[in-house]
């Protein structure tokens, strides 16, 4: 028996329309304060009761669950119904899914406190709330069928949405309990199954969303159709700060389909009557930008800013023995630095919103992983109160950390009020690239010490960049250290008795950053993984087994390393041009993954990536097909980040534009990408994200094994292009 | 007026014809499933099939298409081979998020329409211009290769 405690509630609600509706709530995500990056409550206090999901059971049978976790691509719409269709006694195939609107009372996540989807974080966060929530239902369904018969609630069965008195052989559907289940008193414990019983979670269960997405039924954001729709596109300033100086429409206005130009301080939207008019609309104008001080900034400015603040110490994040004596008593010092380059994340659904601005409200359609903020801003800006915004969420084509911003909804709303009726705001691919918030340029020192045997004594690591979290979650940022930008490398899982992790906040505004897949973890791993690569060819070990030996006090992240190196053949021959590389990943996620790479590079210093082998241990299961396809899936965006992706500045301006230069992997070039799972009942940790952070790391391992170029620096192919031509 | 033969219906459209197909299918016809990814032939997310040939209809005008047949993906399954790609693409769950699928299902049939039994290469030639940002290429080919009925070894295999 499971007590329900006190902070994990679940009440019956009166439905509208008669049925069981079940609220629930729990704060026990949050047990991982100590180690998950933002785990704080960035929302209000909450109330003594404010369920913070919905499941309704409809007299007909019906059974509905509001998800607050949208669906991107990573499964949720699969696995959390699973959760609950678990514990319920349901087939999978009986809950039906709505979109939950805005509402951070009701649709927090419990390991953030505001509504999200992101960081690794629903299956963590889920996993013990959805469960609960089923299994309380199922309680209260067979009490009310119990009370019927008249016999011992523990003489009946619940399955597949049916409770059955065994003895009697009689049965009653949960559509004719549920309105007596709603008049019974909530359970004060429950009895979760024993994973050993499990019918649905641990299975490879069909992806519910699959069919929609086969044949063009799936409805994303830039599928929304409304009588009356106009369509507009929009030229935002392209040096941030910009104001528009000048503006010459008068051809524009001439092209037949083109409706209204709309000018803003810092952006002109044509509006048409579909976007091929907007297009030439945008296409016919004449705009003189005021470029503000940042006109003249390129990548190299924001460089060399970072390199100077790099020679000053950073708050301490993480410290564990005498770190500055270890490193210089050590008979060997290593340093390095180590940088990574701004991305864009280049989702394949351009970004887009549609708005209808009314006298008494604001309707907004959109695909966002923050939901809630999307309804602030469209309030904020419209002046109206929360409560006469609605907001529809849709499936998001692709996200990757861009739709936790809410930029994109507010530039739709500020251009909605100009117009008449409801309009489209769609972004070009152009527009999308330039106009992203990216991942920061990071840059990293990083030193240490080896003893006389080769081991290291000592391990000190400065990072430096923007704070994400100072702008994305005030409260969550404290001390001078952004948790997120620091998570894997105060994660680090090998055993070293000294220890330093220092953070530098140091922000170069030329461009919006934010959060892009993996998070803080991906540019750690990076610096970590290929650091630690530096330090066993330094000492002359083979890289796998230079890290085992640092392993001892963390048998799951050995376990994982044995089993990739294993299944990669490490240690097998491979020709000239060809190596393998690995990387070992650990962080708040609490998911170890071991990626083994291996590639061949050719003369002229293309890199052909032939093989990519991943071991998992993210506890426990719920859907494995699902993890795969999450790892599989990490492991190609990661190697187009690792390979090619940069976002380069010029005067203030993204140089890159559409996918022939901001380069993404494709089908022929995308290697056997093999993922071997561990199987096991610990706690589940995120999937994700992990896939990706551990690539780039990996990819350089395996260069520097088939060339002897070490590189420092990504993207990795230009990078070994300038390396090789110096040699 | 232009008068285009889409999944076997007759649509007249009142637009310019240097307008790209995909704008008037998903603007002003309202068959949404073909998607904008690039807007200049890059991403295959637009992809539809002209005359059983896979084409981008973003940089196709539609002025060069009236009367010829298309099919979209919304018609796609009432083809044998577009169907058994379907079904095939349902089987190995490829989509994650699913907006590119539509221009990924749309090239798979037409490249088994004319090549039954392609090889890697050939379904390297004929889907390299999709892109797929969540990384189920690997599913793409399996799922291609379960569609003309060769074993399937596992997903993502």
């Amino acid at each position: 028996m499971t007590p329900l405690s006190r902070r994990q509630f679940v009440e019956v609600l009166s439905a509208a329309g008669g049925g069981l509706l079940l609220g629930y709530r729990t704060d026990e995500g949050r047990r991982a304060a100590s180690t998950a990056a933002t785990a704080a409550t960035l929302g209000p206090t909450p109330p003594a009761f404010a369920p913070n999901a919905f499941i309704h059971i409809g007299t007909d049978g019906a059974i509905t669950l509001i998800m607050p976790q949208v669906e991107m691509g990573q499964g949720m719409y699969t696995s959390m119904p699973m959760l609950l269709a678990e514990e319920l006694e349901v087939g999978l195939d009986q809950v039906q899914l709505e979109h939950a609107p805005p509402n951070d009372k009701l649709y927090a996540n419990p390991l953030f406190g505001i509504q999200m989807t992101g960081a690794s974080s629903s299956v963590r966060a889920m996993y013990g709330p959805l469960r609960k929530a089923g299994a309380v239902a199922r309680q209260l369904l067979v009490a009310a069928a119990a009370q019927t018969w008249g016999v011992d609630p523990a003489s009946c069965r619940a399955r597949k949405g049916v409770v059955t008195h065994v003895a009697t052989g009689r049965t009653l559907g949960y559509g004719a309990l549920a309105d007596k289940a709603a008049t019974l008193p909530v359970p004060a414990e429950v009895t979760l199954k024993d994973p050993k019983d499990f019918t649905l979670i641990g299975t490879p269960a069909k992806r519910l969303d699959t069919p929609s997405k086969v044949n063009g039924t799936a409805q994303f954001s830039i599928d929304v159709r409304l009588p009356g729709l106009k369509i507009a596109t929009v030229a935002a300033s392209p040096v941030l700060g910009g104001k528009v100086a000048s503006l010459d429409d008068s051809t524009a206005k001439a092209i037949p389909g083109v409706r209204q130009i709309v000018r803003l301080d810092d952006l002109v939207a044509v509006v048409g009557d579909h976007m091929w008019a907007a297009k030439l609309g945008l296409a016919a104008l004449t705009i003189r930008w005021d470029d503000g001080p940042n006109g003249k900034l390129s990548t190299e400015d924001v460089v060399q800013g970072l390199d100077a603040a790099s020679r000053e110490p950073g708050v301490i994040a993480r410290k564990q023995g005498a770190p500055d004596s270890a490193l210089s008593g050590a008979a060997q010092r290593i340093e390095a630095v180590y940088q990574v380059p701004f991305l864009a994340h280049a989702a394949l659904e351009p970004a887009n919103c549609t708005v209808h601005v009314r006298k008494d409200g604001c309707e907004v359609w959109t695909g966002s992983q923050v939901l809630s903020r999307v309804q602030a801003t469209a309030a904020q800006v419209t002046g109206f109160p929360l409560d006469k915004v609605v907001v529809h969420n849709h499936l998001l084509g692709g996200a990757f950390g861009r739709r936790l911003e809410f930029d994109i909804e507010t530039l739709a709303v500020r251009v909605a009020k100009q117009v008449e009726g409801p309009v489209k705001v769609v972004w070009t691919r152009e527009e999308d690239i330039q106009h992203d918030v990216y991942r920061p340029y990071y840059y990293d020192r990083v030193a240490a010490g080896l003893n006389s045997r080769g081991r290291p004594v000592a391990w000190t690591h400065r990072l430096v960049g923007p704070a994400i979290l100072a702008r994305w979650a005030p409260p969550v940022f404290k001390n001078g250290i952004d948790n997120d930008g620091v998570d894997g490398a105060v994660h680090l899982v090998y055993d070293i008795p000294a220890i330093q992790v220092e953070y530098l906040r140091h922000e170069e505004p030329v461009v919006n950053t934010g959060f892009w897949r993996g998070v803080g973890v991906t540019h750690n791993m990076f610096v970590i993984e290929s650091f630690i690569d530096e330090l066993s060819a330094a000492s002359k070990q083979d890289p796998v087994a230079f890290r085992r030996a640092l392993l001892g006090k963390s048998p799951r992240a050995m376990a994982v390393l044995d089993l990739a190196a294993k299944e990669s053949g490490w240690g097998t021959p491979l020709p000239p041009g060809q190596g393998r590389g690995v990387a070992l990943l650990y962080s708040g996620w609490d998911t170890y993954l071991a990626q083994v790479a291996e590639v061949e590079v050719t003369n002229s210093s293309e890199v052909r990536v032939r093989r990519i082998v991943c071991a998992v241990d993210c506890g426990t299961i719920v859907n494995p097909d699902i993890v795969k396809a999450q790892i599989e899936g990490a492991v190609v965006y990661g190697i187009s980040g690792a390979l090619w992706g940069q976002i380069t500045l010029k005067n203030g301006r993204v140089q890159e534009s559409n996918f022939y230069d901001y380069r993404v992997l494709r089908i022929n070039e995308t290697p056997p990408i093999e993922v071997h799972l561990v199987r096991n009942n610990e706690t589940p940790g995120g999937i994700g994200e992990p896939g990706t952070a551990a690539t780039a790391p990996a990819l350089s391992n395996a260069i520097f094994a088939a060339t002897g170029h070490r590189l420092r620096k990504l993207p990795l192919e230009p990078e070994l292009a300038l390396a090789a031509g110096k040699t | 007026m232009i008068t285009l033969n889409i999944n076997g219906r007759s649509h007249d459209v009142d637009v310019p014809p240097d307008m790209p197909v995909l704008w008037v299918l998903r603007d002003v016809i309202g068959l949404t499933g073909t998607k904008f990814g690039c807007g200049v032939a890059a991403c295959g997310a637009c992809t539809v099939h002209l005359e059983g040939q896979a084409i981008r209809s973003c940089v196709t005008p539609v002025g060069d298409v009236a009367g010829r047949p298309i099919i979209t993906i919304e018609a796609i399954g009432q083809t044998s081979v577009g169907k058994k790609v379907q079904e095939a693409w349902v089987a190995l769950d490829v989509p994650q998020c699913g907006y590119c699928q539509s221009g990924q299902i749309m090239s798979a049939s037409a490249l088994l329409a004319s090549n039954a039994h392609p090889t890697d290469a050939d379904i390297d030639t004929a889907m390299a211009g999709n892109i797929c940002r969540c990384g189920t290429y690997r599913r793409i080919r399996a799922a291609i290769k379960a569609a003309q009925g060769a074993p399937v070894t596992g997903k993502g295999a």
